[in-house]
């Protein structure tokens, strides 16, 4: 079965610094990669080619078999994004954020998807409330919702679980874990190595933009965390 | 709304400024009522694209399945109706205010107002989302933009003179093609450049 | 840049000298053989700019942002001198300092364009943002001059005033106008020369910046 995602030889430039120096990823449908690395490593930057919203300098991405690039507004459609901000506005509650979110990603019955979104991740309670009113784990929650609204078939996290608590950190993990749909592809970027462990397939680190290091499911994470404290610049 | 406010404000500003015996209000009114437009425009402008920084939601604009010039024209169209309804609600109350005898110029002024908002709001959405991606601080904008807005006010301001004196509308077609052109042109060069603005 | 100092030295010496004195304003209108080349200067200076800014856009190369910019800059320089030799020539021909005629209203808002224009790129600390943002303004701006200047004509043309100063046109006798001619070649090739130079300064603090982004 061909992978969900694949991406070869990407390389990104700004003027004169290089961020990734050529990189290939594969991901499958239903899998959950973590890429980790020290900040200014390059993360945020392939999470965004991923997304589409930036072009790589070389290298291409194909999403489900299909060219994803800035320059094809369709292919973002089945891309989630969650980020470390909530992309929501202040000025409208919960619910009115996510039917417009519904109606940008062209959704088909906005409102029933957003009320749907909500229940998913327990907010149906805060529907009426503005994002100024919502604690940062509630808010991430919102985000999540946000998200998940188009059913998309790659889900990226870029440094979600950033400025929780342990026990937001906890119950977002628990509602990735549980409430994912089955073949949604997941990639998480983020500098907290730990808090991915248990919840990734794979993880690879990202090293000055190129790949430094890689641990399927289930190995010891000292060890790990060892290798990894060699590979990354003090 | 500040903008509301601003024009109660130059209302009463200009008509207890001039000295009615040597300045009709017939004379004055077209350069009020622009000024006040314009104040309306660069607020609106200002707010445009301010709103996206909260939270990072212009991501989110830019995650969406649409390509960047339906943002541009999204965000053109907000500001139209905004300073559109400042319009509705101060041209009445400039005619009431300064006793103006409309002559049947209405249609025209009204035509007027939308070729000539049109025009340099089509160039200001542009700049509105260049100075919130830049996170300049508010001035930048007008300074930017007031080289703009001269055809656009030039021609504005002549012509509802010669409406208010009861000229009828076919002797101002010379600046009606001007600003007819002026808003085709920039508003194809402003989508058209708009795209570069959000690119990373 | 020397032979461009040299001729414009030249050049003055030869308009003051060898032109013969203008009837009715003397030797005040001297200083249009300064006034309108200079104004020619700036206004193909912004031509440039908005060139540029429209083929960087399609093509990205990073010299031709450099280049929009060492124009932008020389423009300026040149739109200063045009707005203040024009009140210097205005006092004693007009009797005022201002007038909102054509030719130095349009070139009062070009130097709004300028001046907007190095305003932006100082506020952008990325090379590639600054490029793109000025690129955008420049296009825009390039654009606008032409309208400016016929929505400026249109409203003379309704309002004459009383003195209207025709600078050029065939009516020059033909000294004067050799002078004038001689003039805008000169201040072009200046312009020229001082773009260049402008430009060899960017490239090389561009080329000192990547090695210091290599180095760290």
């Amino acid at each position: 079965m061909p992978p969900l995602l694949q991406a070869t030889g990407l390389r990104r430039a700004f003027g004169p610094r290089v961020v990734l120096r050529g990189l290939d990823l594969t991901l499958a449908a239903g899998e959950t990669l973590a890429v980790v690395g020290p900040n200014g490593a390059g993360k945020s930057t392939l999470l965004r080619i991923l997304a589409g919203l930036i072009k790589p300098s070389a290298g291409e991405v194909m999403l489900d078999g299909a060219k994803l690039t800035p320059a094809e507004p369709a292919s973002r459609r089945t891309v989630g994004l969650l980020s470390h901000r909530s992309l929501l506005y202040d000025d409208l509650t919960v619910l009115e954020n996510l039917v417009f979110a519904a109606r940008l990603m062209g959704v088909a019955d906005p409102r029933a998807a957003a009320k749907f979104a909500l229940a998913e991740v327990d907010l149906s309670a805060r529907a009426d409330d503005t994002p100024r009113t919502l604690s940062r784990g509630l808010l991430q929650r919102a985000a999540l919702a946000r998200a998940l609204i188009h059913k998309p078939r790659l889900l990226l996290l870029d440094e979600p679980f950033t400025g929780l608590d342990a026990v937001a950190s906890e119950r977002l993990q628990r509602l990735l874990r549980e409430r994912r749909p089955a073949g949604l592809g997941t990639v998480v970027v983020t500098h907290q190595v730990a808090e991915v462990w248990d919840f990734a397939d794979r993880v690879v680190a990202l090293v000055a933009g190129n790949w430094a290091l890689e641990e399927g499911q289930g190995a010891p994470l000292d060890d790990f965390m060892r290798r990894y404290r060699e590979v990354v610049p003090a | 709304m500040a903008a509301l406010v601003f024009a109660a404000l130059i209302l009463v500003i200009f008509n207890f400024a001039r000295d009615p015996t040597v300045l009709r209000a017939q004379e004055l009114a077209p350069s009020a009522l622009w000024i006040t437009i314009t104040f309306a425009s660069v607020t609106a402008l200002n707010r445009a694209f301010a709103v996206e920084l909260d939270h990072g939601a212009l991501d989110g604009l830019l995650l969406a399945p649409v390509g960047r010039e339906a943002i541009y024209l999204g965000k053109l169209l907000g500001n139209l109706v905004f300073v559109g309804f400042v319009q509705a609600i101060t041209i009445p109350l400039f005619v009431l205010f300064f006793n103006l005898d409309l002559h049947g110029a209405l249609p025209g002024i009204l035509l007027l107002a939308f070729l000539a908002t049109l025009g340099f709001t089509a160039v200001g959405t542009v700049f509105s989302a260049l100075t919130a991606r830049v996170q300049f601080n508010e001035l930048m904008l007008p300074v930017l933009l007031l080289p703009f807005m001269v055809p656009p006010l030039i021609g504005a301001a002549q012509v509802s003179s010669k409406l208010l004196a009861g000229r009828p509308l076919a002797e101002s077609a010379g600046w009606l093609q001007i600003l007819a052109t002026y808003d085709i042109v920039f508003l194809t060069l402003s989508v058209l450049v708009f795209p570069a603005v959000l690119d990373e | 840049m020397t032979l461009a100092l040299l001729a414009l030295a030249a050049h003055y010496v030869r308009a003051i000298q060898y032109t013969p004195v203008e009837a009715t304003q003397g030797m005040a209108q001297k200083i249009f053989y300064v006034h309108v080349p200079a104004a020619w200067s700036a206004f193909l200076a912004y031509g440039i700019v908005g060139l540029c800014s429209a083929l960087f856009l399609w093509l990205h190369d990073r010299r031709l942002d450099l280049f929009a910019e060492a124009s932008a800059e020389v423009g300026t320089v040149l739109t200063f001198i045009v707005l203040t030799t024009g009140p210097l020539w205005g006092k004693p021909i007009w009797g005022t300092w201002w007038q909102w005629e054509v030719r130095l209203t349009s070139t009062l808002f070009l130097f709004f364009l300028f001046v907007g224009y190095l305003t932006l790129r100082r506020s952008v600390y990325d090379p590639l943002e600054r490029a793109r943002y000025s690129a955008v303004v420049g296009i825009l701006g390039a654009m606008l001059v032409p309208f400016i200047h016929l929505s400026v004509w249109m409203f003379r043309t309704i309002h004459p005033k009383p003195i209207i100063l025709k600078p050029d046109g065939p009516s020059l006798p033909g000294s004067m106008l050799s002078t004038l001619l001689e003039g805008f070649a000169i201040f072009t090739v200046l312009y020229l020369g001082m773009v260049m130079v402008r430009y060899g300064i960017g490239r090389l603090q561009e080329e000192k910046e990547a090695r210091h982004a290599a180095a760290s």
